[in-house]
């Protein structure tokens, strides 16, 4: 299955046990203009783990998942991933190095289908020449059917074979969302980044989500940061959670003692100043 | 396909014979990874016999009851046989039960094993463990997110036909053994025991024998002269008689192939592309099908809105009378011609019946006008009345004698009498053996020269078919003494696409009223096209305009009831409309869907009371469970509206035919 990420992009990567640190962010600062977005910002993601980010509004969090996939690049502070300190990089070079990830906003190709959608995922996957993709012959071919496979195992392990051909603008806020993550899983990603998976859903569709997000890890080995709102789910599904406020990280912890702790009881609540 | 040799009378006999006459034909297919995936009658004898002899290895015998719990795989079908092979009974489970309901009927039926399809069936039944002492191990056919947990007395299905491999392999006598022990299988031994959902009461699990299940498989296959290439759909509850019938019963016997979908929200896609030559379905589908062709048709443009409804009046006018091959003008048929190409062909094909030889439908009474709807298309629909107890057949309208208001002729091999009381009794070879461990119940059921209440109440009309009117306890009368038959007045409301189910109250009181359930797609539909916004079920439902339109259907029902002698004291003086869709979770519904009226009427007490105290609306607070087993509550206020009644007025001399 898709246990193992597919290496051959790379130059041998070493194989990263469970439990060791896959990601290290250290003294991460992110400013627009005047406005500092991230202020020293350190934590880890470790190999096989749930990881979430929470925080109140505007804490920081989506920038966190942009710096770390790529998007922003912070003026201070060091990204290791995979033991290996990052230098400046587009987005497209961490999805090659196997991050990929859904965003708060559904950013699918509406007029195509669920199926079309999670093959485009695939594309970075694809090693035969466009010359060969356009004849759909031979080595393309072949290519094409062992993409396709792995899509529908995807369908297949999302549950959304009854949209299989359906366009991903007729659907249903849910069903994209999963649509989305599916696309996301079709890049075999070592590390992949939610964000806000459950906003805007109901009970059960949340409950839906938090199970794929189980069993993706389960089944895939795939290490999961996801940014949430929902407490209850966060609570429920990670191992450990960071927490941010107005840019800083005011917790970090099991979900247990993030509960407990009096700075994330405050930014929650409100305190009198 | 041959008839059935005396000597074959199991089903694993009949398996075999399979995989020796015709061992290269398929015999069920499955789409699995978007592809439909076929195996042989050979390869199905195989894989059964693997797991047979895996389940035999972890310590299944004869004589030991197997729950199977899942939706229609062809891994649920195959352990049906290997269960049997090796004398123990397969006991079918509704997979959609609450774990309190599964849990009496495991417990009830003291399975030895149970055969699952997934991890939420796995949880459901493990969950139940500690209440099921004689349950010894758990298989599922579905890994996914099942690796972690403790496989002591859990197994994939491949891992227990790969036991059974082993065994085989280890001792070369094994197979021959097997066979010898399907050899020796009876005609009259148990073959399964299919729990009844029950409108009443606790379910009860009839038990059937080979026989019982075999002789009625084969009739109907005589009846409708079904081969070896007819193909069908396999989508309704293994744990249904019809589904065990239909699915795998006449499979065996006549060696046709069975298609299981990918997933239950697919059927319909599925169902298109095998082209099923033979259908059977409950009322429920063919209004799915027809309310969906509606509402779509509403949103069409104006010049195909046209077009459709001009056929379908065309249709509705010749499409039977060419359908029975009775004569019908050059010209009506050459206009039926254009519309089998413009309208009538295109929209079998939408549902998947291009192919269709025949359909059945049963299981509840079919409103006239969808009934005729699909088979003025061409659809040859027909109607069935059958029960668990009778191993499905009891009577069947034979090509070219089809009515909507009955039921059909007796089914070949088939006696019916009925009672003083007005109740139908059946005697047949598909007569169950008794209720498993419930000699009461057989005894109330089942007389002693074999002859069974049906529990239903009907009379033979003049060209004697059976015609049904209502469960036999539920016909009452009003204050008046007129007859009171509360399904007939509930079907003539169902029919409107925009009712999806009613209640209706009467017996024992002085007139008749109503609780209505919209339908959420067609009358949400209508929200959507006239601007009406709701924020939930419960709103729409209250909204004044659907009100509106619940009146108009209940009107022109009451104008219909008005017209039938029998009938015209039922006419509906007052209706509301539910606040909650009536749910098989919160026991309002069985699991075949059918509404529980006596159950209906004593959780909504306080709106009978108001039905008949003549307020104007009432404030209940409802208690729902969720799908996970949780609890909640819905609070609404229900207006109440009343309806005028019409004078009972003789039939007029002139009416429209087949009314």
């Amino acid at each position: 299955m898709m246990a193992f990420v597919d290496t051959g992009r790379r130059a041998g990567p070493k194989p990263i046990a469970a439990g060791e640190v896959l990601l290290e962010v250290e003294g991460i600062s992110l400013a627009f203009g005047g406005v500092k977005a991230l202020n020293s910002i350190s934590f880890d993601i470790r190999k096989g783990e749930v990881r979430a980010i929470i925080g109140p509004n505007g804490a920081g969090k989506t920038s966190m998942l942009n710096v770390i996939n790529g998007f922003y690049h912070p003026q201070h502070g060091r990204i290791t991933y995979r033991g290996e300190v990052r230098r400046r990089q587009r987005p497209d070079t961490a999805a090659q190095q196997g991050i990929s990830r859904t965003f708060q906003n559904v950013a699918l190709f509406k007029g195509l289908t669920t199926l079309e959608n999670i093959m485009a995922g695939r594309a970075l996957k694809m090693n035969v020449g466009f010359f060969w993709q356009c004849l759909r012959v031979g080595p393309a071919l072949n290519e094409e059917i062992a993409h396709r496979r792995k899509v529908e195992e995807i369908i297949d392990f999302l549950e959304i074979e009854h949209i299989r051909k359906v366009p991903v603008g007729k659907l249903p806020y849910g069903l994209k969302k999963r649509v989305e993550l599916g696309r996301a899983l079709a890049q075999e990603p070592e590390l992949l980044l939610l964000d806000e998976p459950m906003a805007g859903m109901n009970l059960e569709e949340k409950e839906d989500m938090s199970r794929f997000i189980l069993d993706v890890r389960e089944q895939f080995g795939t290490t999961i940061a996801l940014i949430e709102h929902d407490m209850g789910v966060v609570m429920d599904i990670s191992d450990r959670v960071v927490v941010l406020d107005y840019g800083r990280k005011i917790a970090d912890g099991t979900p247990d003692e993030v509960q407990k702790n009096q700075d994330v009881i405050d930014a929650y609540l409100g305190v009198q100043h | 396909m041959a008839a059935r040799a005396a000597g074959d009378d199991t089903f694993p006999k009949l398996l075999m014979r399979n995989a020796a006459v015709m061992g290269s034909r398929p015999a069920i297919r499955e789409k699995d990874l978007g592809i439909w995936q076929t195996w042989t009658w050979a390869q199905v004898a195989d894989e059964v016999r693997d797991v047979a002899l895996g389940l035999q290895a972890l310590g299944l015998k004869a004589g030991d009851t197997v729950a199977v719990v899942g939706a229609n795989r062809p891994r649920l079908y195959w352990t049906f046989a290997a269960v049997q092979s090796i004398g123990g009974v397969p006991v079918p489970v509704y997979k959609d039960s609450v774990a309190d309901e599964m849990v009496y009927v495991l417990e009830h039926a003291e399975v030895a094993f149970a055969v699952v399809e997934d991890q939420e069936q796995t949880d459901k039944v493990l969950s139940m463990a500690d209440r099921l002492p004689g349950l010894a191990h758990i298989v599922y056919d579905e890994e996914r997110g099942l690796r972690h947990y403790d496989h002591t007395r859990l197994h994939g299905f491949a891992a227990v036909q790969e036991i059974g491999r082993k065994a085989r392999a280890a001792d070369a006598g094994l197979e021959a053994r097997w066979r010898q022990g399907i050899a020796a299988g009876r005609g009259g031994d148990l073959a399964v025991i299919l729990y009844t959902s029950g409108t009443t009461g606790k379910p009860k699990g009839v038990m059937l024998s080979y026989d019982n299940v075999l002789i009625s498989a084969e009739n109907g296959i005589k009846f409708d002269a079904l081969s070896a290439a007819e193909e069908v759909i396999a989508y309704l509850p293994l744990a249904w008689v019809g589904d065990h019938i239909f699915s795998y019963a006449q499979s065996y016997v006549s060696g046709f192939c069975v298609n299981c979908p990918e997933s239950p929200e697919t059927v319909v896609d599925d169902r298109r592309e095998i082209g099923p030559t033979y259908a059977f379905a409950p009322p429920r589908v063919y209004e799915n099908l027809l309310t969906l062709t509606l509402v779509r048709m509403e949103d069409a443009s104006a010049p195909k809105r046209r077009m459709f409804n001009y056929f379908i009046e065309h249709a509705r006018r010749v499409g039977e009378a060419i359908l029975d091959r009775q004569p019908v003008g050059l010209v009506d048929r050459l206009l039926y011609g254009l519309g089998e190409i413009l309208v009538y062909g295109p929209l079998k094909n939408r549902f998947g019946f291009s192919r269709i030889r025949v359909a059945y439908t049963a299981g509840e009474a079919i409103g006239p006008e969808i009934f005729r709807f699909f088979r003025s298309i061409g659809v040859n629909l027909k109607q069935l009345y059958g029960a668990t107890e009778a191993a499905v057949y009891v009577t069947m309208q034979p090509d070219a004698e089809i009515r909507a208001d009955t039921v059909g002729k007796p089914a070949p091999d088939v006696e019916i009498r009925i009672s003083e009381t007005g109740e139908v009794l059946y005697r047949s070879p598909g007569v169950f053996m008794g209720y498993f461990k419930n000699p009461e119940a057989t005894a109330a059921t089942k007389t002693a020269d074999g002859w069974v209440h049906s529990g239903d109440a009907g009379f033979f009309d003049q060209t004697g078919h059976l015609r049904i009117i209502d469960r036999a306890k539920d016909v009452g009368r009003l204050l008046s003494g007129e007859l009171f038959a509360p399904k007939y007045v509930e079907n003539k409301l169902k029919f409107f696409p925009n009712i999806k189910e009613v209640v209706a109250v009467g017996d024992g009181r002085g007139f008749c009223c109503a609780m209505i359930n919209i339908d959420l797609v067609a009358v949400g539909n209508w929200a959507e096209r006239n601007n009406v916004s709701y924020a939930s079920y419960q709103e729409l439902a209250g909204h004044p305009k659907v009100y509106d339109i619940i009146a108009s259907h209940v009107d022109q029902v009451n104008r219909d009831l008005a017209g039938e002698p029998m009938m015209s004291g039922s006419q509906i003086q007052r209706f509301l409309v539910l606040h909650k869709e009536l749910d098989a979770d919160d026991g309002e519904l069985t699991r075949t869907q059918k509404v529980r009226r006596g159950f209906i009427a004593e959780r909504y007490a306080p709106l009978v009371e108001a039905l008949y105290d003549g307020s104007t609306e009432r404030y209940v607070n409802t208690e729902v469970t969720f799908e996970d087993g949780r609890k909640g509550s819905i609070a609404a206020t229900v207006k109440i509206r009343d309806m005028a009644t019409y004078p009972a007025v003789r039939p007029e001399p002139v009416r429209e035919a087949a009314e």
